[in-house]
């Protein structure tokens, strides 16, 4: 056993990257039912159980209330804290191997912001105004167009540049939270409290009815992302090496750019604005197992479904009965970390 | 594994930075790419890379042209040491060679005991076996280029492409890589700085002026005195180097 952790440079190496990922599903499986069990009414986990185990065998399991609380209201949010937080975890490494900026995230970047400001156009103005559209189609689309921006800021002749990419980021994101509170200021104050959960973040009032379709892109995305390990450890090498290895550098990168936005935009449209998880969790998961995406990718997923479950538990308890938004504890664990990072990379730079 | 660079034009952002340029090297052969800063060397060998497509002519492996296979096919046949090695993140000195497997795996494939047969023997042939564990940024230059010459070994690619492998590398680093890489057995094509270095191991070279070839052959034969002067702006004496008997070139300014 001891020759087995020691192999290797990182903290976990070799065959201990297994167990690890073993660990962050059964983590998984426990903070799930602890979400499930706690809440303004703590339930007992013998009948957590009981209900879950019947909606998953298809027989009827009895009490009406318990059924309603845990079936109807818990287990969809947990569902949608744990699928968000793979994907804005899977979504973040794969823009941290893109830029080739640690620093980046879809928040950071300013796609989180673009992304609120087309849904909250779309619920202000009414579905009809934009056609077809919806909320996530116009999340979506205003997520791309901050992102595009952020780009043509962020480049010069066609290469990105590193310092330059986040400021722009940073820029673009202020903007579109300026114009998203502009948007606030004029529609009718009952609305209000709708909209500030576009700025917020909550994985709150998820029902199954409206999970489907946005679980099913966010599980799509993230699988995708997963399966491009050797191309994001290619791209870590620079884009001429990237090349010389096979990878077709612009298909990878218009492909990742476009995922990792889809993900950013249908994520927003369901829980909100959730910052930083993309750049905390990916660099935990680098910090324990090294830079090979074949790994990051795996840890990076899982453990940004336990981290955002857990902080949705915490979301929940610490000033019961009332509960908070995610976002705010996400952002306030986020900036910490954050500039910790700015100061240990500029450290190592000078 | 012949390649054959045909009447190549690479232009970046609509300026032409070389222009029909002619280049064969021949199963085997080490081929240096001289020629001063701005001649358009590292240009020229991104359309090997597949990093800059020729906004005209060809290049081509064994007669197939490069541009039109697929990116992981044309990775099994030519491997490529960048100028810039850095990478963004810790990878341990195996990871960094596994990557090397990428062109022979499919998107689901998982690393096999063969692909680690693969990196462990590429490692062995760069001398780096005892270091596959350490982390990549804890190596020292003439080492990393090593092992950036193992990932390229484990491509198990015909034909090795490399810009300027000796930069920054010290004097004993620098001839050793160039050892190495001569003993390889593969085809080689490689943009060099020192005309020493181009004079003592290279079969033959292609200088690049202004990015159009000024002149190609082997190396005592286009590297004469005056040639060296035209092109370099230096002042050379060309003979045989008294402790190797290789070709040597001294170089002296022309103020001296």
């Amino acid at each position: 056993m001891a020759d087995l952790a020691r192999r290797g440079p990182h903290m976990v190496s070799g065959r201990m990257t297994g167990v690890l990922i073993a660990g962050l599903v059964v983590a998984l499986a426990l903070a799930a039912i602890a979400a499930i069990s706690i809440g303004s009414v703590n339930l007992p986990v013998g009948s957590v159980w009981r209900v879950v185990g019947a909606h998953l065998t298809g027989s009827a399991s009895g009490d009406p209330l318990r059924e309603q609380v845990v079936w109807e209201i818990r287990t969809p949010r947990v569902l949608v804290a744990a699928l968000v937080g793979a994907g804005l975890s899977a979504a973040g490494v794969a823009l941290q191997a893109l830029v080739r900026n640690p620093l980046a995230d879809p928040y950071v970047l300013g796609i989180s912001s673009g992304a609120s400001l087309g849904a909250v156009l779309v619920v202000s103005s009414g579905v009809t105004l934009v056609g077809g559209l919806g909320v996530t189609g116009a999340a979506f689309a205003t997520a791309v167009l901050s992102v595009l921006v952020v780009y043509l800021l962020a480049q010069r002749g066609g290469r990105l540049l590193d310092s330059r990419l986040v400021l722009a980021g940073v820029a673009v994101g202020y903007l579109c939270s300026a114009a998203t509170s502009y948007i606030q200021l004029q529609v009718d104050p009952t609305e209000l409290h709708g909209l500030m959960f576009w700025l917020m973040g909550s994985v709150a009032g998820v029902t199954w009815s409206d999970l489907g379709l946005p679980a099913a892109v966010i599980a799509v995305c993230t699988l995708f992302l997963l399966a491009q390990g050797r191309g994001l450890n290619a791209l870590a090498a620079g884009d001429d090496a990237a090349a010389g290895l096979g990878a077709s550098v612009r298909t990878l990168r218009i492909a990742l750019l476009v995922v990792a936005s889809l993900l950013t935009a249908t994520s927003v449209s369901v829980v909100g604005g959730i910052g930083f998880v993309g750049l905390m969790v990916p660099h935990t998961a680098r910090f324990l197992v090294g830079g090979d995406h074949r790994r990051v990718l795996p840890v990076a997923t899982l453990g940004g479904a336990v981290f955002l479950v857990a902080v949705d538990i915490a979301a929940r308890t610490v000033d019961r009965p009332n509960e908070l938004p995610i976002g705010i504890f996400t952002t306030g664990l986020g900036v910490p970390f954050f500039l910790w990072l700015l100061r240990r990379r500029s450290g190592g730079e000078h | 594994m012949r390649l054959v660079i045909a009447g190549v034009t690479a232009e970046i952002e609509g300026t032409p930075i070389v222009s029909e340029v002619d280049l064969v090297a021949e199963p085997g052969m080490f081929v240096g790419l001289i020629g001063p800063n701005g001649s358009g060397k590292s240009t020229l060998l991104r359309t090997v890379y597949r990093s800059l497509r020729p906004a005209a002519g060809a290049v081509s492996l064994d007669g197939d042209d490069l541009w039109r296979m697929r990116a992981r096919h044309a990775a099994r046949r030519r491997a490529v040491v960048t100028q810039h090695g850095d990478l963004a993140g810790e990878f341990s000195v195996a990871e960094v060679v596994a990557m090397g497997r990428a062109p022979h795996k499919g998107l689901l494939d998982r690393e096999d005991a063969a692909d680690r047969a693969v990196v462990a023997e590429s490692l062995e042939r760069v001398g780096l076996a005892h270091a596959s564990d350490r982390l990549f940024s804890t190596l020292s230059g003439g080492e990393r280029q090593r092992a950036l010459v193992a990932r390229a070994l484990a491509q198990e690619a015909p034909l090795l492409v490399l810009d300027e492998p000796t930069n920054h590398l010290d004097v004993r680093a620098q001839l050793g890589l160039l050892d190495l890489v001569r003993s390889l057995g593969l085809t080689l094509l490689t943009a060099l700085h020192d005309l020493d270095h181009a004079a003592a191991y290279c079969d033959r070279v292609v200088v690049l002026e202004h990015g159009r070839v000024r002149a190609s052959g082997p190396p005592l034969e286009v590297l004469t005195p005056e040639f060296v002067a035209e092109v370099f702006g230096v002042r050379a004496h060309i003979g045989a180097h008294p402790i190797t008997g290789r070709p040597h070139i001294a170089i002296a300014s022309l103020v001296d």
